[in-house]
């Protein structure tokens, strides 16, 4: 009776997830209906109009999903040669060894930092560098961005990649040493061919990382409301248009940033289950 | 054709050795900005990290002003953000370990079933869902239909985050236990219910208890989702009803007040310095229990 | 230690002097090893488990310089060459190694894993080339009409056998001097073991090689020459079928008799 009853809590725990789910799903779908019914979802989407003056209030998200990607997809770039040496430090050069297991220390410290903190040293370190290289004249921006949130995500791509590099069985590697191979062409023929989707699903995982990181973003990215004309100009993601005007918003305002909510919910939803997806059929072979 | 591979040896060995000097640079390279970071929150926020951070609430921005022209360090602390970060975050463990837990334990007891793949779908899909997302849901939740801002809205902010990590955490390490500790518990005619919380919870302590102080550490410095449910308060709040404020919400007050600004790094200070000792906390016990 | 000495006056292609490995500074996996191999013959290398046979096989295409802290001294003289002397890129292209588990390479066609040496050390070369080197060392291996219609297919699909004639394919296609095998085939069936069994009968016409085995029948079946390793040291040398029925020492004979093994 006893073990029934605890079974039950057990199950009903795990269907409070599901409702958990259900109930997040149908929140921000509801709470947008007022900004996808006037505009319609796609005109919302493609709209690169944010205009909150009450005489010619139009909402549109296209700026900030154009935002978001550049920011995240520059981060991306900028972080692989750091975090792809890290991941050949610790699964391949250094394996095993205390250095790995320093770098590993460093690397998780790193993820341990909060969003707020990288936004402070973004704005207070960073920024003077970018004007001193003279990329943009008030140092805010999606390239200041973009650098911080690199930094950000090193760890993420670095410890995945890591494990998926070390997983590479010993024997096919000293088969390819055995034929005369040196390491890095083991590592680039073997090695890294071998574990590739699952550095990809690694990457993936990052940018989905970079898609939603809200603080130090909102810090940095300058905040303007229109597409961003290259990486030099100041711009707004999704996450920081929504952390930056949430709390005066009401009506079509608020409607229209839970609508930017839902709509970047979807899509780290839907990177986050590429990467799920890719590292699944990796586990079974 | 063979003479050709053999001559260009040298040439394959540079590049060898190029590449390998490339990975230990850019490691290193990589590491530096924790260093750096660590520098200027210490150098800066040294100063005014004193017994008046952990007893005095937030100065108004007029006294630190007036602290400021008269060359006075500013009189005030973070006591209603330490306080804040404790109820809400405390509230949060309080919602999300029974159940993190519980879910962990059914995931890894029904690992073929369809329902636990489904659930199992779902905490994924909560890991990766961005705090900002999680914060509009808790102001959706509770802030709108309680009418206000107040410290439970972000506790559960903060449970939503937190739920799916502890339960990723003990569904893994419940997996790693060999099959036959629950079987040999069985066999000797303990209850289900016995064997969970006798064997298998306690053998798998140390993955668990990691779980549940990493996802802490990581609540602890979200700021995104508070700003939209806890909102802050400038005096010291135990009334999980009322508007609450918390390190991290206090850290971007001050970084938005010119007069409060120098604060930014003590209250970094600390934070830091708690979430680091979670972290090597967490750390320890992983090493000491480990399965 | 019991020397063999040439049978048809041919220089060896393999000379061991004196050879040691050391896995932690003043412990030897193997100590002292002096002797010769000559070319166009199989030589098993039998012993009990730590015997130091595999650490041995190893030393002499320099896979000990993978790990940081194996000591190799000594000399392994390969065509006169030192090997120890030699850039071990170059020493592992001399001498093929094929290893317990087969281990083609899986992001690799079987075409590929053929030409995997040359592909891996650099070397370009043209489609006919290709093609040529392909089903040379396939036709060596007796592989070749059974997978010459499935060459763009990887190498994992298929059996274990098979997949091992293709390691050994993929060594030969280097033309190495000698071919070194770490129980090839000990993960295989004995079906399959018979038949690469016949593969080396019939390489040893252009080959030297050398076998680290377990299983002493397989060393009287294949092996001209046989050598006995305990404790790290090499106690007998000697022709195979003198070994077997007259071993010189008494360990070899415990050994060759099961008293241990």
């Amino acid at each position: 009776m006893k073990d029934k009853i605890f079974r039950f809590l057990l199950f009903l725990a795990a269907v409070l997830i599901l409702l958990l789910t259900a109930g997040i799903v149908y929140a921000l779908v509801s709470r947008s209906t007022e900004a996808f019914g006037e505009y319609g979802i796609w005109s919302f989407i493609v709209n690169p109009e944010w205009d909150p003056r009450p005489a010619t209030e139009e909402y549109g998200a296209m700026s900030f999903i154009l935002g978001t990607l550049y920011t995240a997809f520059f981060a991306l770039f900028l972080c692989i040669p750091f975090s792809f040496s890290v991941a050949l430090f610790n699964g391949e050069y250094f394996k095993g060894m205390k250095i790995s297991s320093a770098v590993r220390s460093v690397v998780d410290l790193l993820a341990g930092i909060p969003s707020i903190v990288y936004g402070l040293w973004g704005f207070y370190t960073i920024r003077p560098l970018i004007i001193d290289l003279g990329i943009n004249a008030q140092g805010f921006g999606i390239f200041l961005s973009s650098v911080v949130l690199a930094i950000m995500i090193i760890p993420y791509a670095s410890s995945l990649s890591t494990e998926f590099l070390s997983m590479v069985p010993n024997n096919l590697k000293e088969g390819a040493y055995s034929l005369g191979a040196t390491r890095i062409e083991v590592i680039r023929h073997i090695s890294i061919p071998s574990s590739l989707p699952g550095i990809v699903a690694s990457y993936i995982l990052a940018l989905g990382r970079a898609l939603g990181e809200t603080m130090a973003v909102t810090m940095l990215i300058g905040n303007t409301d229109r597409i961003p004309q290259g990486l030099r100009d100041t711009g707004n993601t999704m996450a920081s248009v929504i952390a930056n005007q949430f709390g005066e918003a009401d009506g079509f305002k608020l409607s229209s940033l839970i609508a930017i909510g839902l709509l970047l919910f979807v899509i780290t939803a839907i990177i986050n289950m590429i990467a799920k997806l890719i590292m699944k059929r990796v586990s079974r072979l | 054709m063979k003479r050709s591979g053999i001559a260009s040896i040298k040439a394959r060995k540079g590049k060898d050795r190029l590449v390998y000097w490339f990975v230990c640079l850019f490691s290193f390279l990589a590491m530096i900005p924790l260093f750096v970071i660590l520098y200027n929150v210490i150098s800066k926020g040294y100063k005014n990290f004193n017994l008046n951070l952990f007893t005095k609430g937030t100065p108004s921005s007029m006294d630190a002003l007036m602290a400021k022209m008269n060359g006075e360090p500013i009189p005030g602390g973070i006591l209603n953000g330490i306080t804040g970060s404790l109820l809400i975050v405390g509230m949060a463990i309080l919602f999300s370990v029974p159940i993190g837990l519980s879910v962990g334990v059914y995931l890894s007891e029904n690992r073929k079933h369809k329902f636990a793949r489904i659930i199992s779908f779902l905490a994924d899909l909560l890991q990766g869902m961005p705090s900002i997302v999680i914060g509009i849901i808790a102001y959706a939740w509770v802030v709108k239909p309680l009418g206000g801002y107040s410290a439970l809205a972000g506790s559960i902010a903060l449970t939503i985050m937190m739920l799916p990590m502890i339960i990723r955490s003990t569904e893994e390490t419940l997996k790693m236990l060999p099959q036959s500790y629950k079987e040999a518990g069985l066999a000797l005619g303990s209850s289900y219910t016995n064997v969970v919380f006798k064997i298998l919870i306690p053998s798998g302590f140390g993955g668990i208890f990691t779980g549940i102080l990493l996802a802490i550490s990581r609540v602890l410095g979200e700021t995104a989702p508070l700003m939209l449910t806890a909102l802050g308060a400038s005096v010291v709040n135990w009334n999980i009803m009322e508007p609450s404020s918390a390190i991290p919400l206090l850290i971007w007050d001050f970084y938005n007040d010119p007069n409060l600004v120098e604060m930014v790094w003590s209250s970094s200070l600390l934070l830091l310095i708690v979430i680091f000792l979670l972290n090597g906390i967490a750390k320890i016990v992983a090493r000491k229990w480990k399965v | 230690m019991e020397g063999i000495t040439n049978q048809n006056g041919m220089e060896p292609v393999l000379r061991f002097i004196d050879v040691s490995v050391s896995y932690t500074p003043g412990v030897y996996a193997v100590k002292n090893v002096s002797t010769a191999i000559y070319p166009n013959t199989i030589t098993a290398v039998m012993g009990p488990s730590g015997c130091g046979k595999s650490t041995l096989l190893r030393a002499i295409n320099r896979m000990h310089d993978l790990y940081a802290n194996i000591k190799t001294t000594g000399q392994i003289i390969l065509k006169g060459k030192d090997v120890l002397k030699t850039d071990p890129m170059e020493v592992r292209r001399m001498a093929g190694m094929v290893f317990q588990q087969p281990n083609p390479f899986p992001t690799m066609s079987i075409y590929d894993n053929v030409l995997a040496g040359y592909k891996l050390n650099g070397i370009k070369l043209n489609k006919e080339e290709k093609d040529e080197i392909v089903e040379d060392s396939l036709r060596n291996v007796a592989l070749w009409n059974e997978v010459k219609d499935a060459m763009n297919k990887r190498g994992s699909f298929l059996s274990g056998g098979q997949q091992q004639r293709l390691c050994i394919a993929r060594a030969l296609a280097l033309k190495p001097e000698v071919l070194l095998m770490d129980e090839p085939t000990s993960a295989l069936d004995p079906i399959s073991t018979n038949r690469i069994e016949e593969l080396l009968l019939e390489l040893r016409k252009q080959y030297s090689m050398l076998i680290v085995t377990h299983n002493m029948s397989q060393a009287a079946r294949i092996s001209d020459n046989s050598m006995f390793m305990y404790l790290g040291e090499l106690v007998e040398h000697n022709n195979t079928k003198q070994m077997f029925t007259k071993p010189r020492n008494r360990r070899t004979e415990e050994y060759l008799t099961g008293v241990f093994g």
